[in-house]
C-alpha cells in the first residue's frame, strides 16, 4: 500500500470539503473492497477520508412507504434490521449473503453501491427496487446511477448519503457465486413495486442491467414459469476461467426463475 | 506395576500436547520471530514468463528512504545453483537435463515470479516502495506455457542445456512382454486425461529469516520448512558453501506444508547470504500472491493409458504414456515425482501382470512443479481408478465386480508387482466390503431415485487405491537416483528423574508428532505423555534428520525412536541387574519397570535413570553413565497403505454445481497410534482430494501469465464446499517396521479424487458422459449437460 | 504520523502508525501479539480475524487508524487470566479441530462471533456457511464444525460442560 494522509471528518460538509479540495483523495467507508485494492497498489490516493465518524450517514428508517438506508449502514445491519426484513425481505437476505460475516461487519451499502463492482450484490437490488440515490448535492434515480463497470453518476467529490427505497410488494434474489472469490457470477433481483416489475442482473455483465423481456413477462404473469423460457443473449456478457458468457447467459434465466420463486 | 492411567499408549486418542500454544496464540511461526535489528527483504519478481534481462537500474531505488541494500543476480558471485536432489536417467542411460537454477535470475527470467532483485530495507513497506523504483530492461521472449507448446518443433528454448525443452525421457517395465499382452487382449480400453495443476496453499505463507553472528561466523536460518537438516545440507553444501558446523537451520512452528515446504527455495539462500553481507538479520515473508508464483506447484500430467482385458474383465496389461510438467526449473525432488513415485504405483491393488510406462518430463515457462500431498501417487491412482471405471462401462461390467476380480488376494502377500515394488501386506476385499457397507452402496439406487424426484442428478463413485510411503531403503533409492539417504533419526533422552526428551529428525507442521511420538514413549517406557517432550525442527538440537513428507514420520521416524528405546531398555537392564544383583538375562522390562523375572523385585525407569546420572552404585567399568540413546533407522521397504473411498454427489442440472453429499473412507494405514489424529489426517487429505476433483486449478494463459494467481481466482475448498466425512480404518500391519505402521498423511488426497469424479460421471450417465476432467466445475458440467441430451429424455 | 489509541485485550495502547498501517500490522509488529496471522492478501483466508467492538473483522482489511478508540480482542485475550480456556478454545482441543494451528486463531475468533450472534443455535449447514470467511487447509473443516457445534451448547448455557468427543 502506498502511504496517504488520513482524515476522519464528523460531518458530510467537512468530508465533501476535503474531497472537493483534493481530486486524488478518496472516501473510505467499510474499506472491504478499497483496502484489498490498495494493498495490491492498484491505486494511489493522496488521502483517505474516513466516513465512519459521520453519524448522519448511518441507520435505517421507515417513513410511510419508503425505507431510507444511510450510506454507511453495514451489511450486517441491513441483514438484521426488522424494518428491512419485513418490508424488503430479499434485500435483507441479500445483505446476509454478501461476502462473509467479517466483510458484513465492516462493509457498507453505500460503499458497495458507489463502487459499482459488476460482481457486487447491492446494485442489483437498488436497480430492481427503483431506489433513489441521495447524495450531498442531488437525488439520482437508480436507472441513471449505474453507468458502467466501476462507474456511477457520482461526480468527483460527490458523496452518496442514503439510499431511498419505495417499499415493494414482492422481492426475490438468487445468485450463483464465483466458486473462488464468492463474488456474484450471475445474480438476479426481481421486485414488484406498485404493480411495476423490475428485473436486475448482476455479475453477468460489465455493469448491472435490467432484463426488460423478463420484466414484461413477469408483469403479465408473476411466476417462475414466466421467465423459464426467456433466454438472455450472451453478447457483451463477461467470460473468465470460471464461466463463459454463454454460461452466465444461461444462469440469468435460472437465477431469474429462482428469484421469482424466492419472492413467492 | 506402573501402568499409565488414563491409558495414553498406542491406540489412545490422546488430546494434542501442541494445541494449547496454538489455541492461545502462542505458536511461534517464522514470521512471528523478530530478530533484534532485523531488516526486511522484498523480492522483485519477473512479470514476464520468458525474457532476457538486458539491464537493471537500481540507482534511484537505492536512494529511497530506508533502503539498506539492493542485490541482483550479478551481485551474488560465488553463490551456487539451487540443487536438484534426484537424478533420473533417460531410456538410453544418459542422465536427465539438469540446467542451472540461479538463486536470482542472471541473464534470463523463465517464469512469472522468477526473482530478479532483492531489496533490503528498514521496513517491509519501504522495501516494496523501493522495488517499484527498480528499472529492469527486459527483452520479452516467446514463452511456452504448456507441455504441448514446449515439445513442438521449433518451440522457444527455455534452457541451453535442455534441447527441445525435454528434461528426461524415462521408462519402466518390459515393453516386449507388454506388447504381447496387448496383442492377445479381448479388449483394449483407451483413456486420456490431464491431472490438473494445483497450488499447495498451506495457510502459512513461506517465510525466512537469515541471521549472522560476526563474532563466531555462524549463520542461522529460520525457515518454513518440513526438513531443516535437508535445507542445511543443500543450502550449506551446494549454494552458499557454509559448513554444517557454522549453519543452523530452524524450522519452528510451521503452518502446513503438504509438500510445498520440503524444497530448498531461493529466498532461504537470499536472506542467509544477505545477512552475511549486511551483518544484520534479514527477514522475508511471502505475500499470498508471491506464494502462487513461487511455491512449487503440484501434479500437471497429461497421460494416455491403455488397459488390455480378457473377456472376463481380468486385466492383462497396462500401457501408459505421460507428459509431466517440471515448470521452468527443477525443484528439489521434482524428477522423482512422475517416475518412482508415480509409475511404480500403476499396479495399484490389481494383479495386472505387465505394465509399461513412458514418462517425458518437460520444461515450460511456469512455476516449478514438485511434490504436493501424495506426489505421483494421486496421479497414478486417479489414472488407474478412472480407467477401471471406464473399462467397466465398456465391458458392461459392474464397477465393484471388475475391481474384485482383479484384486491382489489377501493371501498373496508379499506381492511383487511388475513395476518394481513388493507390497508387504494388505486386504483390499476387506476395506472394500467395509466401505460398501458404511456407504450403503446397496441402497444407492433408491437415493438416486429420490434425488431425481427433487430434480437433482445423484451419483456414486468408488476408488480402491494403494499408495507407497515411507520411501526407502536408502541403498535402493540411491540406485534410483536419489542424492540423499532416506532414513530417520531418533534420540531418546531419559532425564535423571525419569522424564523424557525425544529428539526427532521428523518435522511436525500439523501432524501432531508432539503427541503421537510421546504416546510411543508412554506405551513403551511407561512415562506419562505429559512428561515426554518432543523436540524437532532445529539442526542445533536434533542430531540429524530427513524431515517429514511422504507419510514417513511414524513409519520411519517412529521406528527410529523405537530402536533408540531398544537401546535404552538394553542399557537399563544392565543397570537394573547391577542394582538388584541379578543377571542381565533375568531382567524383564514392561512399561517403565525393570523386574527380576519371577520375583517382586523391580526398579522403575526413574530409579534406573537416577542411578545412570548419579553413578554412585553403578557398573562403571562396563557402562558409561547417562541414559540417552540415538538410533538411525533405514527401512527395509516402503509401506503400503491402501483402502477404499466412496463419494456420493448431487448435481444441480440447471447450474452444473456439484454438491458432495456423502464421503466414506476406509483406510488401511497399519497400526493406529492415535485414532483421533489419524482421522484428522484423513479428513484433511480428503478435503484436498475433493478440492482437486471439484475446485482447484492453476490456469496459465498462452503467454505464461498465471490467471489463477490469488485466492480470488484459485478455488480453495471452504467449509460449505465439503461434506462431513465418514472415516474408518481396517488395519493390516506393516511387516517390516517394528511399529507395524504404514502412514496416513496422504491416503485422503490419493484415494478421493477418482472416487469423486467416478461419482460425477455416474451422476451424468444419462448424458452419455464417458469422462470429465478435473476440476469438475459448474461451468464445465453445465456445458456437458447443455451439449448432450439425456438418453432418458429420448425414451 | 497518526496516533492511535485503542484497547487490546483490556489494555490501553497509544501507538504511532502510518496512515497505511493495517490493524494486523499494529497488533503483530507494534504490540507483538503474533497470534493473529496473515495468510492471504485478498481478504479471504480469515487467519487475521479479531474482534473489534464485539464484531469479528479481518484485521488485514482494516486500517489501524480506523481502530482508533476501539476495543479489540485477539486470540491472546480469550482465555481467563488463570489460563482457563474459552469454551471455543476448549472445544477445538477436544474435537481435534486444529492441525498446523495457523488458521486456528482466526477460526476461533470467527466461530465465537458466529455462535454469539446465533443464540437460537446453529445447524451443521449453518456453521459451514458461517465459516465462509475462514480457510483451513489441514482439517477439511470436519472437526472444526463439530467443535463449534459442541461449543455453542456451552456458550449458550444449554450444557454446563463441553460434550466429550468420545460421546
Amino acid at each position: 500500500m502506498y502511504d496517504f494522509a488520513y482524515h476522519k471528518p464528523t460531518s458530510i460538509a467537512d468530508a465533501v470539503k476535503i474531497l472537493s479540495a483534493d481530486p486524488d483523495a478518496r472516501p473510505i467507508s467499510g474499506g472491504q473492497t478499497l483496502l484489498p485494492a490498495l494493498k495490491h497498489r492498484l491505486n494511489k490516493p493522496s488521502a483517505l477520508v474516513d466516513l465512519s465518524a459521520i453519524a448522519e450517514l448511518r441507520g435505517i428508517k421507515r417513513d410511510g412507504n419508503k425505507i431510507t438506508i444511510g450510506a454507511m449502514t453495514r451489511h450486517a445491519d441491513v441483514a438484521s434490521n426488522p424494518e428491512v426484513k419485513a418490508a424488503i425481505p430479499a434485500l435483507a437476505r441479500m445483505a446476509e449473503s454478501i461476502g462473509d460475516p467479517q466483510v458484513r461487519n465492516r462493509g457498507t451499502m453505500g460503499g458497495s453501491v458507489s463502487n459499482n463492482d459488476p460482481a457486487a450484490d447491492y446494485p442489483a437490488a437498488v436497480l430492481a427496487l427503483n431506489a433513489t440515490l441521495v447524495t450531498d448535492k442531488r437525488r439520482i434515480a437508480a436507472d441513471d446511477f449505474f453507468q458502467g463497470m466501476f462507474t456511477t453518476a457520482l461526480e468527483p467529490g460527490e458523496l452518496l448519503v442514503a439510499i431511498e427505497i419505495p417499499v415493494p410488494e414482492k422481492t426475490g434474489y438468487a445468485k450463483m457465486r464465483n466458486p473462488a472469490s464468492r463474488y456474484v457470477m450471475t445474480g438476479v433481483f426481481v421486485a414488484r413495486t406498485g404493480g411495476n416489475v423490475r428485473v436486475a442482473v448482476n455479475g453477468a455483465g460489465p455493469c448491472v442491467f435490467r432484463q426488460t423481456e423478463m420484466e414484461k413477462a413477469l408483469t403479465a404473469n408473476w411466476s417462475p414459469d414466466a421467465v423459464a423460457n426467456i433466454k438472455q443473449s450472451p453478447e457483451g456478457l463477461n467470460g473468465d476461467i470460471h464461466g463463459s458468457a454463454e454460461y452466465r447467459a444461461h444462469l440469468v434465466t435460472v437465477m431469474a426463475k429462482r428469484a421469482v420463486a424466492d419472492a413467492g | 506395576m506402573n501402568v499409565v492411567t488414563p491409558f495414553e499408549g498406542i491406540g489412545a486418542s490422546v488430546k494434542r500436547k501442541e494445541d494449547l500454544r496454538f489455541l492461545s496464540g502462542r505458536g511461534q511461526y517464522t514470521d512471528d520471530i523478530a530478530r533484534p535489528g532485523q531488516a526486511y527483504a522484498y523480492i522483485l519478481r519477473s512479470p514476464h514468463a520468458h525474457a532476457r534481462i538486458r539491464g537493471i537500474d537500481a540507482a534511484a531505488a537505492k536512494a529511497m528512504p530506508g533502503v539498506v541494500a539492493i542485490f541482483t543476480g550479478a551481485d551474488m558471485t560465488g553463490v551456487g545453483s539451487l540443487p536438484c536432489g534426484w537424478q533420473i536417467h533417460n531410456k538410453d542411460g544418459s542422465p536427465m537435463a539438469e540446467p542451472p537454477h540461479p538463486v536470482i535470475a542472471v541473464d534470463k527470467v523463465r517464469h512469472v515470479g522468477d526473482p530478479v532483485a532483492v531489496v533490503v530495507a528498514e521496513s517491509k513497506a519501504q522495501a516494496k516502495d523501493a522495488a517499484e523504483a527498480i528499472n529492469v530492461d527486459y527483452e520479452v521472449l516467446p514463452a511456452v506455457a504448456t507441455m504441448e507448446a514446449a515439445l513442438a518443433p521449433g518451440a522457444p528454448q527455455i534452457h541451453e542445456g535442455a534441447p527441445g525443452n525435454l528434461c528426461y525421457d524415462w521408462h519402466i517395465g518390459d515393453k516386449a512382454v507388454n506388447d504381447a499382452a496387448f496383442a492377445n487382449a479381448y479388449k483394449v480400453v483407451k483413456f486420456e486425461t490431464t491431472n490438473n495443476r494445483l497450488v499447495p496453499n498451506a495457510m502459512e505463507p513461506r517465510a525466512a529469516i537469515g541471521d549472522f553472528d560476526p563474532a563466531t561466523g555462524e549463520y542461522t536460518l529460520y525457515t518454513t520448512s518440513q526438513n531443516p537438516h535437508v535445507i542445511r545440507l543443500l543450502m550449506g553444501a551446494f549454494v552458499l558453501q557454509i559448513p554444517e558446523a557454522k549453519l543452523r537451520v530452524v524450522a519452528p512452528d510451521v503452518g502446513g506444508g503438504f509438500g510445498s515446504k520440503i524444497f530448498h527455495y531461493a529466498e532461504e539462500a537470499i536472506v542467509t547470504w544477505a545477512a552475511g553481507k549486511l551483518h544484520r538479520p534479514v527477514k522475508w515473508t511471502a505475500e499470498r500472491t508471491e506464494s502462487f508464483m513461487s511455491d512449487a506447484h503440484g501434479r500437471d500430467h497429461v497421460t494416455t493409458a491403455e488397459l488390455a482385458l480378457d473377456k472376463d474383465g481380468k486385466f492383462l496389461g497396462l500401457r501408459v504414456h505421460t507428459l509431466a510438467n517440471m515448470g521452468a526449473y527443477l525443484s528439489t525432488f521434482a524428477p522423482s515425482v512422475p517416475t518412482y513415485l508415480y509409475a511404480t504405483l500403476l499396479a495399484g491393488v490389481y494383479t495386472t501382470p505387465t505394465i509399461y510406462a513412458e514418462v517425458k518430463a518437460v520444461f515450460t515457462n511456469t512455476v516449478p512443479v514438485d511434490a504436493y500431498r501424495g506426489a505421483g501417487r494421486p496421479e497414478a491412482t486417479y489414472l488407474l481408478e478412472r480407467l477401471v471405471d471406464v473399462a467397466a462401462a465398456e465391458m458392461g461390467m459392474d464397477r465393484v465386480e471388475i475391481r474384485r476380480r482383479n484384486f491382489i488376494p489377501a493371501d498373496a502377500f508379499p506381492y511383487q508387482t511388475p513395476v518394481a515394488l513388493q507390497y508387504d501386506s494388505g486386504n483390499y476385499h476387506a476395506t472394500l466390503d467395509q466401505a460398501l457397507e458404511v456407504a450403503d452402496w446397496k441402497g444407492f439406487e433408491a437415493r438416486r431415485a429420490e434425488a431425481r424426484a427433487r430434480g437433482k442428478l445423484r451419483g456414486i463413485g468408488i476408488s480402491t487405491y494403494l499408495e507407497a510411503c515411507g520411501i526407502a531403503p536408502s541403498a535402493v533409492v540411491g540406485s534410483l537416483g536419489a542424492r540423499a539417504g532416506l532414513y530417520e533419526v531418533g534420540t531418546i533422552r531419559v532425564h535423571p528423574t525419569g522424564s523424557v526428551t525425544v529428539l526427532t529428525g521428523a518435522h511436525s507442521h500439523g501432524q501432531g508428532h508432539e503427541t503421537t511420538f510421546a504416546q510411543l514413549v508412554a506405551d513403551r517406557l511407561g512415562v506419562p505423555v505429559a512428561q515426554v517432550d518432543v523436540v524437532h525442527g532445529d539442526t542445533a538440537k536434533v542430531p540429524f534428520g530427513m524431515g517429514t513428507y511422504g507419510s514417513r514420520s511414524l513409519a520411519v521416524g517412529g521406528s527410529a525412536m523405537f530402536k533408540a528405546m531398544d537401546k535404552i531398555i538394553a542399557k537399563g537392564k544392565k543397570i537394573a541387574a547391577h542394582l538388584m544383583e541379578a543377571s542381565v538375562e533375568d531382567i524383564e522390562f514392561d512399561r517403565g519397570n525393570f523386574r527380576v523375572a519371577g520375583t517382586d523385585r523391580s526398579k522403575s525407569l526413574a530409579e534406573i535413570a537416577l542411578a545412570a546420572y548419579v553413578p554412585h552404585n553403578y557398573p562403571i567399568e562396563e557402562l558409561e553413565p547417562g541414559l540417552e540413546e540415538t538410533a538411525f533407522y533405514d527401512p527395509k521397504n516402503f509401506t503400503y497403505p491402501g483402502g477404499c473411498h466412496i463419494a456420493e454427489v448431487e448435481i444441480d442440472p440447471e447450474t452444473g454445481k456439484v454438491e458432495m453429499v456423502n464421503f466414506t473412507a476406509v483406510d488401511d494405514v497399519g497400526r493406529v497410534i492415535n485414532p483421533m489424529i489419524v482421522e484428522g489426517q484423513v479428513h484433511g487429505g480428503i478435503a484436498q482430494g475433493i478440492g482437486q476433483a471439484l475446485l482447484e486449478q492453476a490456469v496459465y494463459d498462452e503467454n505464461g501469465q498465471l490467471l489463477s494467481a490469488s485466492m480470488m481466482d484459485y478455488t480453495m475448498p471452504r467449509a460449505d464446499d465439503l461434506p462431513s466425512v465418514g472415516v474408518a480404518t481396517h488395519a493390516t500391519l506393516c511387516t517390516h517396521n517394528p511399529l507395524g505402521v504404514k502412514g496416513c498423511g496422504e491416503v485422503g488426497a490419493i484415494g478421493s479424487p477418482p472416487a469423486v469424479i467416478n461419482a460425477v460421471v455416474d451422476a451424468l450417465r444419462d448424458y452419455g458422459v464417458r469422462h470429465i476432467e478435473m476440476p469438475a466445475t459448474p461451468a464445465k458440467i453445465w456445458s456437458i449437460i447443455n451439449a448432450g441430451r439425456p438418453k432418458m429424455a429420448a425414451e | 504520523m497518526p496516533q492511535v489509541t485503542l484497547t487490546v485485550n483490556g489494555k490501553s495502547h497509544t501507538v504511532e502508525v502510518e496512515g497505511r498501517t493495517l490493524l494486523v500490522e499494529l497488533l503483530r509488529e507494534k504490540l507483538r501479539l503474533t497470534g493473529t496471522h496473515v495468510g492471504c492478501d485478498t481478504s479471504q483466508c480469515g487467519a487475521c480475524v479479531v474482534h473489534v467492538n464485539g464484531d469479528s473483522v479481518k484485521s488485514c482489511t482494516m486500517l489501524a487508524v480506523q481502530a482508533d478508540g476501539a476495543e479489540v480482542t485477539t486470540i491472546e485475550g480469550l482465555a481467563a487470566p488463570d489460563g482457563t480456556l474459552h469454551p471455543m478454545q476448549e472445544a477445538f482441543r477436544e474435537y481435534h479441530a486444529l492441525q498446523c494451528g495457523f488458521c486456528t486463531p482466526g477460526m476461533v475468533m470467527s466461530a465465537i462471533d458466529l455462535v454469539k450472534k446465533n443464540p437460537q443455535g446453529l445447524s451443521e449447514k449453518e456453521i459451514r456457511e458461517g465459516l465462509e470467511g475462514n480457510l483451513c487447509r489441514c482439517t477439511g473443516y470436519h472437526n472444526i464444525v463439530k467443535a463449534i457445534a459442541a461449543a455453542q451448547e456451552v456458550m449458550h448455557g444449554r450444557r454446563s460442560e463441553l460434550a466429550s468427543a468420545a460421546e
